[in-house]
């Protein structure tokens, strides 16, 4: 296919303005009188609170108001954001009375600054009576385990299975014939648990709200939100009031990864805006985005499979307990998706099960994170694939290519199991998978390093791969559109209610549009995520942007065409049929019309009209994207020190709609992920108290750790995606984990099952070796 | 108190009160290129240029600057006038969500005034106390790289 501006990697279209430091995020928003709200948090992990008493921090010179659990409305909710209605428990209020984990919020204070609503924090008197706190996921569901949410009315507005009593807040169970018959028909079988930790998405801008009244007494929230029409929805419901007195605008977002997947500040802001008339700031600090926001899920992954002599999967069952901490934010789908987007990967084995339970703890709260559970499930996967290559023996790449779902193959999973509920069925229309496998082997050099255990002094070389997929939005639910109108010169506004987190979906987005309608990126004005001004879209997440709200513009763009078709055929005379776009001018064999002219004529000639159009986009189906990844590390077994030297990933996310801004992505999700494997894990004391909130104890990743990495793209086109496009934002987070895992195990036998695998891990279980 | 300093060039007096961090002044002068992304100088979002050098503005007290320059991200350029830093850095597509990358911008300057032609391992030095979720630094690097050849070249 030849593209003039897709596939093309163009400067980003707000690049300039953020590395000139001009693009304003939330947080730089001059808003006069602007007053300063700032929250106390539990310090238990589950207390019931018996009274609050805020006189003292009232009577402080600057303090203009307290709100707690005992005179702000009780309307349950779920902070998750998501569609309508939410796949989430409602079971959360503005202010619970009672706290259910350390950061739990007890109260917030308005005040003239934040110095003096940090004062008279420390002035509310509360008394609590403590409550037995459950840390352990794996015994939430013990008799005798203190349950953490016994009020009635609790649970799913579409009535999805959740028990309090047994601290289960969702659970699904798929059976794709009988395991244990597939079990028995097997030659080999294999018995794996896995765990993984909770990890902070550590995006560098901390979360940030701004409210205020408008002339016309409508609430402004300004937001670092990924989701502003849900934010608006769930806003609406708690603040009780109608979504049209709200509008939310997204301004430039510093990085989410699901983390701004979630409303849990904006109607805190609204309220105090609504009861006092001020403007409001909430500010995060590093602290309570490391200790009181959202984090990936810990799960312990069960994996059990019956193989065939030949290395043919044919019997496997995953099951998974997850925890979700205090609050059942996002439990059913992240749950889901450790099925839904892992199992399919391997399609031949006739005999699937997927389990899955997600519990309540008195820690802090589990939500969206890039990579949504299948980056938990292919931690597991992957290592299983490896652990049977090497008990058969068998080269695992061999092994991977015998089992991976290929081109025109579907899964049973697929139709069986979707986001919270059953799935589509669909086949795949595009994969270079098998590619891919090929093409990361030669870079890495595998067949001249596996098993070789080439050692240098302490130092012991080795090399891991793994395989994945992720999707493309969610089939039927997600959906995203757009709004186009053309300009005196030419030019076009595009609307999008598409939430760009800093990925460059706005460029992307805007790249199709001058794409259909043979412009150049100059000439697209974008304007996105503002509930007033933009049309409706889902938000950031699933992999869903380019895609879902990408297919919508497509469509928008074409109707705009066809409008400037039409009119240039009245002008010209000509048959619509012998006329084309190209380079911003309308062609026939004889003549041409430039853009200008056309908008011209529309707007003030004859036949006045706007050429304007909007569109909607859904998918019925969620083609995934494909990736394989190789790393090559090196332990040091006199420190237990992992260091990654190289890693390569090799992924089919159809036509890349432009190269640099996805190659980005892939690295972006590759560093985070090796980070996270070695290095990243909220850490607690025995109360239930995160002991690591700074950059200094939590450490990521910086520009000194990074290893060699290469990123190769192997497009595809998928006949359903814009220029057939898929997604890539998620899919490279599932890699580093079990890339990384299997690379240890290749350069000194031993098999870590447990994430993160620090250097103190590594060494203790040389020592017992 | 007041100080006197040359901010972005300019010779200036501000009132301030002691403890006042030098990203608070900074920011409440409306220089909102400096960003606050942890406080404890962890992460390199503030980073600014006193007398040339890069550091993090949430841990240098204004009255430690007085008398002295300070360049924010405001005052290195603008969006007519780019720094070649800017415009490789979003060529190379290092720019993603953006909140890290004033300050990276003006430590990169800061080592290019040092040294002209800095290798990679340089480079990821120089860059240690910047902290970006987005890109996984490939890219910033490749930026930098390309930016310290255009000026080796003399074609900026």
């Amino acid at each position: 296919m030849h593209f003039t501006t897709v596939g093309h990697s163009v400067a980003k279209y707000d690049g300039l303005s953020l590395a000139t430091g001009r693009a304003l995020f939330t947080n730089d928003y001059p808003i006069a009188n602007v007053h300063h709200l700032k929250f106390l948090y539990s310090p238990h992990a589950h207390a019931r609170i018996t009274s609050i008493n805020a006189d003292a921090a009232l009577a402080l010179e600057g303090v203009i108001a307290v709100c707690h659990t005992f005179n702000t409305p009780q309307i349950l909710h779920t902070t998750a954001g998501q569609g309508f209605p939410e796949p989430s428990p409602y079971d959360t209020t503005m202010f619970n009375p009672t706290v259910r984990f350390v950061g739990d919020k007890v109260a917030a204070v308005l005040a003239k600054n934040p110095q003096t609503a940090e004062t008279a924090l420390q002035k509310i008197k509360v008394e609590y009576e403590i409550l037995p706190a459950l840390f352990d996921y794996e015994k939430a569901g013990a008799p005798g385990a203190p349950q953490l949410h016994p009020e009635p009315g609790k649970g799913y507005p579409a009535g999805m299975p959740y028990r309090p009593d047994e601290n289960l807040c969702a659970e699904v169970n798929i059976d794709v014939g009988k395991f244990e018959q597939g079990l028995a028909e097997s030659d080999f079988a294999f018995d794996e648990t896995f765990h993984t930790s909770y990890a902070s998405h550590a995006m560098l801008e901390p979360h940030a709200v701004l409210t205020y009244l408008d002339q016309y007494n409508r609430l402004i929230v300004i937001s670092t939100t990924q989701v502003p029409f849900h934010a608006r929805r769930i806003c609406a419901r708690v603040l009780q009031i109608p979504e049209k007195r709200i509008r939310v605008i997204k301004p430039r977002l510093g990085g989410g990864f699901g983390c701004k997947q979630e409303v849990f500040l904006e109607y805190y802001a609204g309220w105090m805006t609504l009861q006092t008339g001020l403007p409001v700031k909430i500010l995060l600090s590093r602290a309570e985005v490391l200790r009181a926001t959202r984090y990936r899920h810990p799960v312990r992954l069960r994996l059990q499979c019956g193989v065939k002599a030949d290395g043919t999967l044919h019997s496997i069952w995953l099951d998974a307990l997850m925890n979700n901490g205090a609050y059942g934010s996002h439990a059913l789908t992240v749950l889901s998706n450790i099925g839904s987007k892992v199992l399919p990967l391997i399609n031949k084995a006739p005999y699937q099960r997927f389990t899955g339970r997600m519990v309540y703890t008195n820690l802090p709260i589990g939500g969206a994170y890039r990579g949504y559970g299948a980056t938990q499930g292919y931690f597991a996967l992957n290592q299983l694939l490896d652990i049977i290559a090497t008990q058969l023996p068998m080269d695992v790449i061999e092994l991977f290519r015998k089992n991976v779902i290929q081109l025109g193959e579907t899964s049973p999973i697929f139709e069986r199991l979707g986001e919270g509920k059953e799935g589509v069925r669909q086949n795949i229309e595009s994969s270079s998978l098998l590619e891919c496998i090929t093409r990361g082997a030669q870079e890495i050099g595998w067949y001249s390093k596996r098993g070789k255990k080439l050692r240098h002094g302490t130092k012991v070389r080795g090399v891991g791969m793994a395989c994945m997929m992720q999707g493309s939005g969610i089939p039927r639910v997600d959906m995203g559109a757009a709004y186009m109108k053309m300009n005196d010169d030419g030019s076009f506004n595009l609307h999008v209610g598409a939430t760009d987190l800093g990925t460059g979906s706005d460029t992307v987005l805007a790249q199709i549009a001058a794409e259909t309608l043979g412009v150049t990126l100059d000439d697209i004005i974008v304007y996105s995520s503002d509930t007033d001004f933009t049309p409706f879209d889902t938000g950031a997440y699933a992999s869903s942007t380019t895609y879902i709200s990408g297919g919508a513009v497509k469509k928008c763009a074409e109707e705009i065409k066809n409008q400037i078709l039409s009119v240039a055929a009245e002008i010209s005379r000509q048959p619509e049929k012998n006329l084309h776009l190209a380079g911003k001018a309308v062609h026939w064999a004889q003549g041409h019309l430039d853009f200008r002219s056309i908008c011209q004529y529309a707007l003030y000639t004859h036949n006045q009209f706007q050429i304007q159009a909007s569109s909607s986009h859904i998918s019925p189906v969620s083609p995934p994207p494909f990736a394989a990844h190789f790393v090559e590390i090196e332990v040091d077994t006199a420190t237990g020190v992992v260091q990654v030297i190289k890693y390569v990933s090799v992924t089919d996310c159809g036509t890349p709609i432009n190269p640099r801004l996805t190659e980005g992505q892939i690295e972006g999700a590759i560093v985070n992920g090796i980070s996270w494997t070695l290095i990243e894990e909220l850490r607690f004391d025995a109360r239930g108290a995160q002991l690591n909130t700074d950059f200094g104890r939590y450490k990521i990743f910086s520009a000194a750790d990074i290893p060699e990495i290469k990123t190769i793209l192997l497009p595809t086109y998928d006949p359903t995606g814009p220029y057939g496009a898929k997604s890539v934002s998620e899919i490279a987070m599932n890699g580093p984990a079990p890339a990384i895992a299997n690379a240890i195990f290749d350069a000194i036998g031993i098999r870590f099952r447990d994430l993160p695998i620090t250097a103190e891990k590594v060494f203790q279980a040389l020592q017992q070796q | 108190m007041q100080i006197e300093l040359t901010l972005n060039g300019v010779f200036q007096r501000l009132d301030i009160h002691p403890g006042e961090t030098l990203l608070e002044t900074l920011r409440s002068q409306g220089l909102t290129g400096v960003k606050l992304g942890c406080g404890h100088g962890d992460c390199g979002s503030c980073v600014v240029l006193w007398n040339g050098q890069p550091v993090n503005a949430c841990q240098v007290l204004t009255a430690a600057v007085a008398g002295d320059s300070v360049t924010t991200i405001e005052g290195l350029s603008d969006l007519t006038k780019p720094h070649v830093i800017q415009t490789e850095l979003v060529k190379a597509g290092a720019v993603q969500c953006g909140f890290c990358t004033p300050g990276i911008v003006l430590s990169a300057y800061a080592l290019l005034q040092n040294k002209p032609h800095p290798t990679a391992d340089e480079i990821k030095t120089a860059l240690d106390g910047h902290l970006c979720r987005c890109t996984g630094y490939v890219k910033i690097i490749e930026g930098i790289q390309n930016a310290a050849q255009l000026i080796q070249d003399g074609k900026v």
